[in-house]
């Protein structure tokens, strides 16, 4: 690999926003044909280095050289360093649903023919392209009608379809399932065989150990080290060190679980989708929960976690039918959200941006919006309990932000997780729902996210987690269980907890389902 | 954080977000002075003054509840319909009843509320996009006044004609001023020193910085001057005149609409349900209340408004509130209201709806044709949104920062070379 020539050399690359300084004198140097990976915690500065690569932060915004093919570059926006070859794909896909794949990989891009688009060339075209990611799909079906894993074929298609040179994925597996990863990394390997370099951005440390050639890791703004994966001898461990300047010994804080009671049931809890009338989201699902446990929900995307999760919190999603819900002891009936709060229950969503957090309002105003009344009188907001509250939290969770008047956006993704555990510790809850509380937050903070949740569990709260990295569920949870098809299809405890175990039991219906 | 940007800060009282109604407080002075010195000082006389109080009043009013409706992510269209339905009908009742006017008031919030009612049912419940659901009530109630008044002007009672054209009455000793209007005056300079003394107080239990004393007392003379000089104009006016009744209105309106807004749970969601609504329904707000609320009340405040304006002009008509509806959504979009909803505040779109009003007032007394004055107010509002919108683009920004920038001094320091990751309180979230 090292003989390769260098296709990419950025040097001494600093950039600075009003008041920070986001990049400082990174060097970052990509060969042709490897896949090269770069590591570092949230804020570190890798989405930066990026954009700085692909022109969104034009030339002489910055300051440094990029080389490039053996030439210096100086990229004005996008489309110059599209036009050079390199293409950069973000973690939001920038996809249109409503057009068809065909549209899409040639949007910007539309081969012309005598008369406006020549859509034969273009679905010629189009099926060379897909076959070449490995996408079997009609080129005619709507985006928004295949799953993320696809969509993000589509994109990578797309990319080839612009002669891509150097392909750069921003998280590209963050939101897709186990398959869809494998299939995805192995495109990669795919392609470095035909000489496409690529540059990945990813928190899934496994991933990059099995997949990367080279490693470079930022951390605070600053290139660490670049490691040579076979020549290094790589692995998690020392990729974790180099993000975040220490060793890491145990990615899970040391617990003892105080386990009490059973109090929280869930009988036969059937939901069906709220459009279509004939499919069920949850199909007779029981589970219990006891105090002070932390009890694990496994299962790939689209089992119907999610879907179990908010039917419970106050029927936020699909149509209920049947199905029981025990408090200590006694039936409750939570019809909407505020009834689910005044029993108790707290749901931390899986997406904080789209539906966790309000993404105008600041600190404060977010951690006391689910209940306001703890800090109003006569229905008037007290401005000094607010803040005291808010300050509060911010200490015990060790929230990094200079004042809790800041705005939430101004947050690194895992403060803001931890801002949105606030707003539910804060309303006092015998139950939290966790769903993905750790996704797309770096190593460090997760080690934090977990204390939180282990000391939530400690004053004897029940927390059910929702994830989908087996690791962490295993390190994390007291007792998991698995779910497929809307069906909870198996209970494992800590001590037999094994990936394999749970796999086999998420990929298929052991029990028969109630319905 | 530069010192200038503190100094902002103090002198503004308040967050980052209000850089735009700074520059629009900015702007209406700027236009007042521009006014004063064409018009010779006519701009700043009692009696023009006293005209247009009680010629906008009723737009400042539909902008209190458009604010609301803005905020929450929705539109109103309606309005100046409904405005228009109310007035004929309270006209028409009193007319043919013979309805004591305190009655047909009553009468006319009540048009309003079920108005309301029956369009908030339709965005709330149904769920069909608000700007539909007004877009069909501005027809249905335009067409309802024209038939409930035959397309004809219907006179109002004298009584009636307080709510639009009174004036406080002249009591006490004759001081050659409004008594009352001196006295009006006075409280609201007391409570101006109230607010800022407890603003400094709650501040001091927050442990937050408070501002030297020399400027909260720089900024209450600011407001105790303003305040004094408006009193003694609309004091001072011919006898007989005073602050106008409508004006009052207004003035308890923006400041009990601005207390719910600020410090009330309800108010807090309608900003939850404008910023993410899906959020906030997973955050326990009752959102379909909500939405339902914020149309109802606009069109309370619509039936206000067009029976101040009928008792303005002493009689209702089919003409009655033509393109209100714009008047107030541009006030509020001036006033700094984010056209995707969640942000904006009352005194904002008040302060737009002033910059509008002195606009339209100071051409009129130039005279201006009205052809020029619509293509000046339609270029103001595409550039005070145009602004923000760059703004926006451009990351935060504040005026006085971006004058003073090139005198900085105070640079953020470089970055440690190795701190620990515990400790990295100021980490950027630009990247990662």
């Amino acid at each position: 690999m090292t003989s390769a020539p260098v296709l990419l050399e950025m040097r001494s690359i600093t950039k600075t926003f009003p008041g920070v300084t986001a990049l400082s004198d990174v060097n970052l140097e990509v060969r042709q044909g490897e896949i090269h990976a770069i590591c570092g915690e949230n804020g570190a500065g890798k989405s930066t280095l990026m954009k700085v690569l692909s022109g969104v932060h034009p030339h002489g915004t910055y300051t440094g050289d990029i080389v490039y093919q053996g030439e210096q570059v100086r990229f004005s926006d996008i489309r110059a360093s599209e036009q050079a070859g390199i293409v950069i794909i973000h973690q939001e896909l920038a996809l249109v649903p409503g057009m068809s794949i065909t549209e899409n990989i040639f949007l910007g891009n539309e081969p012309r023919g005598r008369f406006g688009i020549d859509w034969k060339a273009a679905q010629r075209r189009a099926l060379e392209l897909m076959e070449q990611v490995g996408l079997q799909e009609d080129p005619d079906t709507l985006v928004k009608d295949i799953g993320v894993g696809k969509q993000q074929l589509v994109e990578i298609a797309k990319a080839f379809a612009k002669d891509v040179k150097l392909l750069i994925l921003d998280e590209p597996t963050a939101a897709l399932n186990e398959a869809d990863s494998r299939h995805l990394l192995d495109l990669l390997r795919g392609i470095r065989g035909r000489g496409v370099t690529s540059i990945i951005i990813s928190h899934k440390l496994n991933e990059i150990e099995a997949v990367a050639d080279t490693i470079t890791i930022l951390r605070d703004g600053r290139t660490i080290e670049s490691l040579d994966v076979k020549a290094d001898g790589v692995n998690e461990d020392r990729i974790v060190r180099g993000m975040v300047g220490r060793e890491l010994h145990s990615r899970f804080p040391e617990h003892t679980p105080k386990i009490g009671e059973v109090f929280f049931e869930v009988r036969d809890w059937t939901v069906r989708h709220p459009i279509s009338a004939d499919r069920l989201v949850c199909k007779g699902s029981s589970f219990t929960v006891r105090r002070g446990e932390i009890v694990g929900f496994a299962g790939l995307m689209g089992a119907g976690r999610t879907e179990l999760a908010m039917s419970l919190f106050g029927r936020s999603y699909g149509v209920y039918l049947s199905g029981q819900i025990f408090k200590d002891g006694e039936e409750v009936r939570l019809r909407t959200v505020s009834d689910a709060i005044a029993h108790g229950l707290a749901y931390v969503s899986e997406d904080r941006k789209a539906i966790g957090l309000n993404l105008l309002d600041d600190i404060k105003t977010s951690m006391v919006a689910a209940k306001l009344s703890k800090v109003a009188h006569h229905g008037v907001i007290d401005p000094v309990r607010e803040y005291r509250y808010a300050e509060e939290y911010r200490q015990s969770l060790r929230v990094k932000t200079p004042n809790v008047d800041e705005g939430v956006t101004k947050l690194s993704g895992g403060n803001q997780q931890k801002v949105v555990l606030a707003k539910w510790m804060f309303t006092d809850p015998d139950l939290l729902i966790l769903d993905e509380p750790t996704r797309g937050i770096d190593v460090g903070a997760k080690y934090e996210i977990y204390g939180i949740i282990q000391r939530l569990a400690d004053q004897g709260k029940g927390v059910i987690v929702i994830s989908s990295e087996l690791p962490e569920l295993i390190g994390l949870c007291d007792r998991i269980y698995t779910v497929f098809e809307g069906t909870v299809t198996g209970e494992v405890s800590r001590a037999e907890a094994d990936p394999e175990l749970l796999m086999k039991q998420m990929t298929s219906t052991k029990k028969t389902p109630i319905r | 954080m530069s010192r200038i940007k503190d100094l902002q800060k103090n002198l503004f009282g308040g967050t980052t977000s209000n850089a735009r109604q700074f520059g629009m407080i900015f702007t209406l002075v700027a236009i007042v002075l521009l006014f004063q010195i064409w018009t010779d000082g006519l701009t700043l006389t009692s009696g023009n003054l006293i005209a247009v109080v009680s010629q906008y009043s009723y737009i400042l009013i539909l902008a209190i509840g458009m604010l609301m409706v803005i905020v929450a992510g929705h539109i109103d269209l309606s309005v100046g319909s409904v405005a228009a339905f109310t007035g004929i009908v309270v006209a028409k009742a009193m007319q043919e009843f013979s309805l004591p006017w305190p009655v047909g008031i009553l009468l006319g919030l009540a048009v309003g509320a079920l108005i309301g009612a029956w369009q908030g049912f339709w965005v709330a419940y149904v769920g069909v996009p608000a700007f539909i659901v007004t877009l069909a009530g501005m027809l249905l109630f335009r067409g309802g006044n024209q038939y409930i008044g035959n397309a004809d002007t219907v006179p109002v009672s004298e009584g009636f004609r307080t709510i639009g054209a009174g004036f406080l009455p002249e009591v006490g000793p004759d001081t050659g001023y409004n008594n009352l209007t001196l006295l009006l005056g006075l409280a609201a300079c007391a409570g101006v020193i109230w607010r800022e003394l407890k603003s400094r107080q709650t501040r001091r239990e927050m442990n937050a910085d408070v501002a030297p004393m020399w400027i909260s007392v720089l900024r209450m003379a600011v407001m105790v001057g303003v305040i004094v000089f408006a009193t003694l104009r609309f004091a001072g006016g011919r006898v007989g005149t005073s602050l106008p009744i409508s004006g009052i209105i207004l003035i308890v309106l923006v400041l009990a609409y601005s207390h719910y807004t600020r410090n009330t749970i309800g108010g807090r969601h309608i900003y939850a349900v404008g910023g993410n609504s899906r959020a906030a329904e997973l955050s326990g707000v009752k959102l379909r209340r909500v939405n339902f609320l914020v149309m109802m009340n606009m069109s309370v405040l619509a039936a206000l408004a067009g029976m101040i304006f009928v008792a303005r002009s002493s009689a209702s008509g089919p003409q009655d509130g033509l393109s209100w509806e714009l008047d107030a959504i541009a006030a509020v979009f001036i006033g700094g209201a984010a056209v995707s909803g969640g942000l904006g505040t009352i005194s904002g779109s008040i302060v737009g709806g002033l910059v509008m009003a002195l606009l339209n007032n100071g051409l009129q007394l130039e005279g201006v044709g009205s052809d020029m004055v619509q293509i000046i107010k339609g270029l103001v509002l595409l550039l005070a949104v145009a602004f923000d919108v760059y703004n926006k683009s451009q990351g935060r920004f504040s005026i006085i920062g971006s004058l003073m920038r090139p005198f900085r001094r105070d640079d953020p320091p470089p970055p440690t070379d190795r701190p620990s990751p515990a400790s990295d309180a100021g980490k950027a979230p630009v990247a990662g």
